[in-house]
């Protein structure tokens, strides 16, 4: 009988078993969905990046400049001189593999050249095979190769799959950060112009229109009247901000992609309405309209030309300080270079919340703070009148952005807020957040439409998180404070875990904002009516200032 | 599997190569004398030039990794340690990172699979194993002191009573073997399943070079050399340290009936010390110069220096509003310069950066 | 049936060869972390392998079932539609099951009774096959779904300023996108 029956190998010889090889003799395969576009040559122009040239991943001849190798190779020993992070994570690291199962794109994809100490070797080993003295003689044995066109064809592939979330970082024992390895192995791909559209684009954009989307300054004013009017039709208040408004006490700056991508855009709405609430006097600008930072996944140079903006308009303006929507990468620019590039910020103020007098002496020199710090002590000095009830139909659980929380450490911040804003707030598992925290996916410009699948490989391990704390707790909506996890977990959510939505922060808190004279709250701000409204008995306001005095102790 | 291969033989052929230089051809000043010399001054030179090499590239931003809570409002606890602000506690996180090899511990996760079972899963022995080769030789390498020193400091005779606490003998092998020391069982414990591990565990072995075979080999040949001169071969003890004595006090001797086996532990010592400077065991001065552990997380507060920092072409307002400026009027936006050629006089921007103040 | 009662006693050298036909269709180096990682948070993957085998193997002693079937078959399926498998790799596993069975309890199929139960457990998965093959198709169809939607969504003003974006403030949109 056994010898009739055919074996599970026979149906499962459909090539299930990669062949076993080196990592260096194996290649990586461009198929459509695992790559992203390359970068269009205007885009290059309109900056001065490398090499120009309409160009494809899946072609053979990438059209690499002349002397590309001599290129690279100068790019490589300058960038040793430059920063002791590189020079001191290309040599010290043991392969130790502590950070080999670190990576959500390792443990979502399987592909082992996504353990980060192997994305690292990528780039290792041509330091070895083409600058030491040992790996030019000993060649493999020494850990070294030479630069060939594949090589930098593998770069493309799998520095365009780290999104720099640093996780790996936290676990290795010498702190080896392959997010850094991955910004110098970017920079080295773009002096050969070897960039993605989707990166290239908004770089491109946000130097010339101040926003990645191109958006003119008239039209970002008008795409924000239009949330204006949003906003009184469910809220019922009328807000008037103003833009590029000179003498304003603080400078407005958030991703732009706040201001026409959904569900981004309800953020906006909660900022418009919180600022308004307090009756603070700040201003926008069409100029510095982007908190985001795409140079930041080109080149050092790159993030610091677009960062410019901020510093520059915060002067002309004459504000006395900045302050700073949700988004991730760009509070890591903001947080950890912002100064060091841009600064002495010496013609700003020290940050005073002009509502409470609270110091922020945290931002002293960069003078620039974030909205839930902003957000966190208001509530605290019970200056805002909040009705958290308005919240009670979302189970809220809160996704840590990588670059806030390992680049910078808001981790109570925002859960204070929250907490104070909804009713219902639960954490996922500690594995899974807090500097633990698994990436969106779609970091540091990966968020092309073209990479979705890839994105929900990269994805899974957060949205597997969030699927346990759907199933156990009852979550219902994923907050986070970043845009692009804004829009990208949207997606992942609708793939992985269906019954979530995602949201901003400052979406419930305005949601929960109680407004001076506003209308019946029978429509939450995206227009959805409100499960959770209840229409008022007879009196009205006594519930919302009760909720408020609630607010007042309970700080921890 | 080539680099396994290559440093496994690699070893052997050191230990050959002592072997024919003491044994067959008598070398014994250059394996006693003249080679230990050189690899201590390759040492000292090499770990101080490769210190030096990093030490020169700057560390253009302040880019440490934040493990824990920020310091932000003053009613939020920040978490000092994970996310230090002075350098007292940078000083502290990384007494941990060196001292307890915090991060490589934060591998020991908790198993909630089956039920509220708690289980630890297997990176644990990471760290074990980790820790327990370091500070083996640690250990070991400090015993050694007592063929440099005489007297023997006290502090030393201690460490070797309680090194020597498991007093175990060997009465079967009838040799009356001296008390045999943890420190040395752990050392080779240690390092063995450290190689171990990357044999079985795939992942491992495939990122594995072999550079990274090569220092286990070695260190697994030292640690068996110098076990079997302790407790086998029985080498002349006080011809060693008399021989040790000369070299620390730079009046070399090389006295007669040590045990060739003595001089292939010293080779292969001297080949481990020699080769420390050019291979990843730079991790040991590496790790205090990492800029992801060893800065403040106060990037806001105070502004770090980029020694290299430079001036770059940048789009200023004026440019975009030059851009702009027809369609920012347009809309009602304020402007620093009123259409220049077309419009006469353009009350609009005027009126309109007026309206909006 | 004692078909059944046999297969009780085999479960779990089965569910282990089950789940190793699968992983060993990742690389080498990652097959040993996707079996051995046993935090569910850490090692997701593996994880749902492990648990949905086992609850697709009862579902099975139990009678196939096409309504609870499709939940767990989606756990595994979601994930593999979306890694780097043709439809054959990605679903073969269902099939391997058969041989797994066949080879596992061969020796002790010793009358035509065990035999004809035998097969009809076999005609169980190719129903679960043929479910498999659903639940891929709807995953892929997803994944384009979601591909088109996100362009609307990451320009979503300004398609709708442009009244490009036929628009239904209010529930409506949101069901629309839930769907």
């Amino acid at each position: 009988m056994a010898a009739k029956t055919p074996s599970p190998e026979v149906v499962g010889q459909v090539d299930h078993h990669p062949p076993r090889k080196g990592w260096m003799d194996t290649k990586p395969e461009f198929k459509p969905g695992n790559y992203l576009y390359a970068a269009q040559p205007q885009n290059l122009e309109g900056v001065g990046l490398a090499n120009p040239r309409t160009w494809n991943p899946l072609d053979d001849d990438w059209q690499l400049p002349a002397d590309w190798k001599g290129t690279v190779r100068e790019g490589i020993a300058e960038r040793l001189q430059r920063y002791r992070s590189f020079k001191l994570f290309m040599d010290i690291c043991v392969r130790c593999g502590a950070c080999a199962d670190k990576c959500h794109f390792f443990i979502g994809s399987g592909d082992p050249k996504n353990m980060p100490v192997l994305r690292a070797e990528l780039l290792r080993s041509v330091y070895r095979g083409e600058l030491k003295t040992a790996g030019k003689i000993l060649g493999k044995m020494a850990g070294g190769r030479k630069l060939t066109e594949d090589v930098i064809k593998e770069w493309f592939y799998y520095f365009f799959q780290c999104t720099e979330c640093r996780r790996c970082s936290v676990f290795c024992p010498y702190g080896i950060d392959t997010a850094e390895i991955t910004i110098m192995a970017r920079e080295l791909l773009n002096l050969l112009g070897c960039n993605i559209d989707w990166i290239a684009g908004p770089v491109n954009n946000c130097f010339h229109n101040g926003n990645h989307l191109g958006l003119q300054p008239h039209t970002f004013k008008e795409n924000v009247e239009y949330l204006l009017d949003d906003i009184e039709e469910y809220v019922g208040v009328k807000i008037e901000p103003t833009f590029n408004r000179k003498g304003a006490e603080i400078l407005f700056i958030t991703p732009s992609g706040d201001v026409f991508a959904e569900p981004g855009i309800f953020t906006f709405m909660g900022y418009l309405m919180l600022f308004e609430h307090i009756g603070l006097d700040y201003t926008w600008s069409t100029y510095a309209s982007e908190g985001g930072n795409f140079g930041f996944f080109t080149s050092h140079e790159m993030m610091k030309r677009l960062n410019a903006k901020m510093y520059h308009e915060a002067k002309r303006l004459g504000v006395k300080w900045i302050l700073g929507g949700e988004c991730g990468h760009m509070w890591r620019v903001v947080h950890q270079y912002m100064d060091t590039m841009n600064g002495p910020a010496d013609f700003l103020e020290m940050p005073i919340n002009p509502v409470t007098g609270t110091v922020f002496n945290n931002a002293s020199a960069t003078k620039m703070v974030h909205i839930t710090e902003f957000t966190a002590d208001l509530i605290k000095n019970d200056k805002l009148n909040l009705d958290p009830s308005q919240n009670d139909h979302l189970t809220v659980t809160f996704h840590d952005s990588c670059n806030t929380s390992r680049g910078m450490g808001l981790l109570e911040e925002p859960r204070y807020v929250m907490n104070k804003v909804c009713n219902n707030f639960v954490d996922m598992a500690p594995q899974v957040t807090r500097e633990n925290t698994f990436c969106c996916g779609s970091g540091s410009g990966l968020n092309a439409g073209e990479y979705l699948e890839m994105r929900m490989r990269g994805g899974l391990p957060r949205a597997n998180g969030v699927k346990r704390v759907h199933e156990d707790k009852g979550a219902n909506m994923l907050a986070c404070v970043c845009a692009i996890d804004r829009a990208v977990l949207t997606p992942l959510m609708e793939y992985w875990v269906p019954d979530v939505d995602c949201c901003g922060v400052s979406e419930l808190v305005g949601n929960a904002l109680v407004m001076e004279g506003q209308g019946e709250r029978e429509y939450n701000l995206r227009g959805e009516e409100n499960p959770s409204y209840v229409p008022p008995p007879e009196p009205e306001e006594p519930e919302g200032e009760g909720e408020a005095e609630a607010g007042e102790e309970g700080a921890e | 599997m080539i680099g396994f291969l290559f440093s496994a033989v690699a070893v052997l052929i050191l230990c050959g190569i002592a072997v024919a230089g003491v044994w067959a051809l008598d070398l014994k000043v250059l394996f006693g004398v003249i080679i230990p010399y050189a690899a201590i001054i390759t040492f000292f030179a090499g770990l101080v030039y490769r210190v030096l090499d990093w030490a020169r590239s700057p560390v253009p931003f302040a880019i440490p990794t934040t493990c824990g809570q920020e310091k932000s409002l003053s009613w939020i606890k920040p978490n000092k340690v994970d996310n230090p602000t002075t350098s007292g506690w940078v000083i502290l996180r990384m007494a941990f990172e060196v001292l307890t090899f915090r991060s490589l511990f934060r591998n020991m996760k908790l198993d909630y699979r089956e039920g509220p079972k708690i289980r630890y899963s297997s990176e644990k022995f990471l760290w074990l194993f980790a820790i327990m080769f370091h500070y083996a030789f640690l250990v070991v390498l400090i015993r050694h002191a007592r063929f440099f020193l005489e007297p023997i400091p006290g502090a030393l005779v201690v460490l070797e009573h309680l090194d020597g606490f498991m007093e175990v003998n060997l009465p079967f092998l009838g040799l009356g073997l001296p008390a045999m020391q943890l420190s040395g069982l752990l050392l080779l414990g240690g390092v063995s399943l450290l190689l171990l591990r990357r044999i079985v565990i795939p992942q491992v072995r495939y990122i594995t070079l072999a550079s990274d075979w090569f220092p286990l080999f070695l260190i697994i040949g030292i640690a068996l050399t110098g076990a079997l001169t302790r407790y086998v071969v029985r080498v002349d003890v006080v011809s060693i340290k008399e021989m040790a004595m000369g070299l620390a006090t730079f009046h070399p001797v090389v006295p007669d009936g040590i045990s060739v086996w003595f001089y292939v532990h010293l080779f292969l010592v001297c080949v481990l010390f020699a080769y420390f400077p050019f291979s990843k065991l730079m991790h040991l001065g590496g790790v205090f110069l990492s800029p992801t552990r060893n800065l403040p997380n106060n990037t806001r507060e105070r502004r770090h220096i980029n020694p290299w920092n430079y001036p770059v072409k940048t789009h200023d307002y004026h440019e975009y509003e030059d851009d702009f400026r027809e369609k920012m009027i347009e809309a009602g936006l304020p402007v620093e310069k009123e259409m220049s050629e077309p419009e006469p006089e353009a009350p609009v921007a005027e009126g309109a950066e007026e309206e909006d103040k | 049936m004692k078909l059944f009662t046999i297969l009780a006693k085999h479960k779990k050298a089965v569910l282990k060869k089950w789940l190793d036909s699968i992983v060993e269709s990742y690389p080498q180096e990652t097959a040993r972390f996707l079996r051995n990682k046993k935090d569910q948070f850490a090692n997701p993957v593996g994880y749902t392998i492990e648990v949905e085998t086992e609850h697709l193997f009862d579902l099975l002693m139990e009678g196939m079932d096409r309504e609870k079937v499709t939940p767990y078959l989606d756990r595994i399926i979601r994930i593999r539609a979306i890694q780097d498998f043709t439809p054959s790799q990605a679903l073969y596993f269902v099939f391997a099951l058969k041989y797994i069975i066949r080879h596992q309890v061969a020796e002790e199929i010793d009358s035509d009774a065990l035999e004809q139960e035998l097969v009809d457990l076999e005609a169980s998965i190719d129903m679960m096959a043929l479910v498999a093959f659903e639940v891929y198709m709807a995953c892929r169809e997803k994944i384009y779904d979601l591909r088109a939607k996100e362009i609307q969504q990451n320009a979503y003003l300004l398609l709708r300023r442009a009244e490009l974006i036929v628009e239904k403030p209010g529930k409506d949109r949101i069901e629309d996108n839930a769907n």
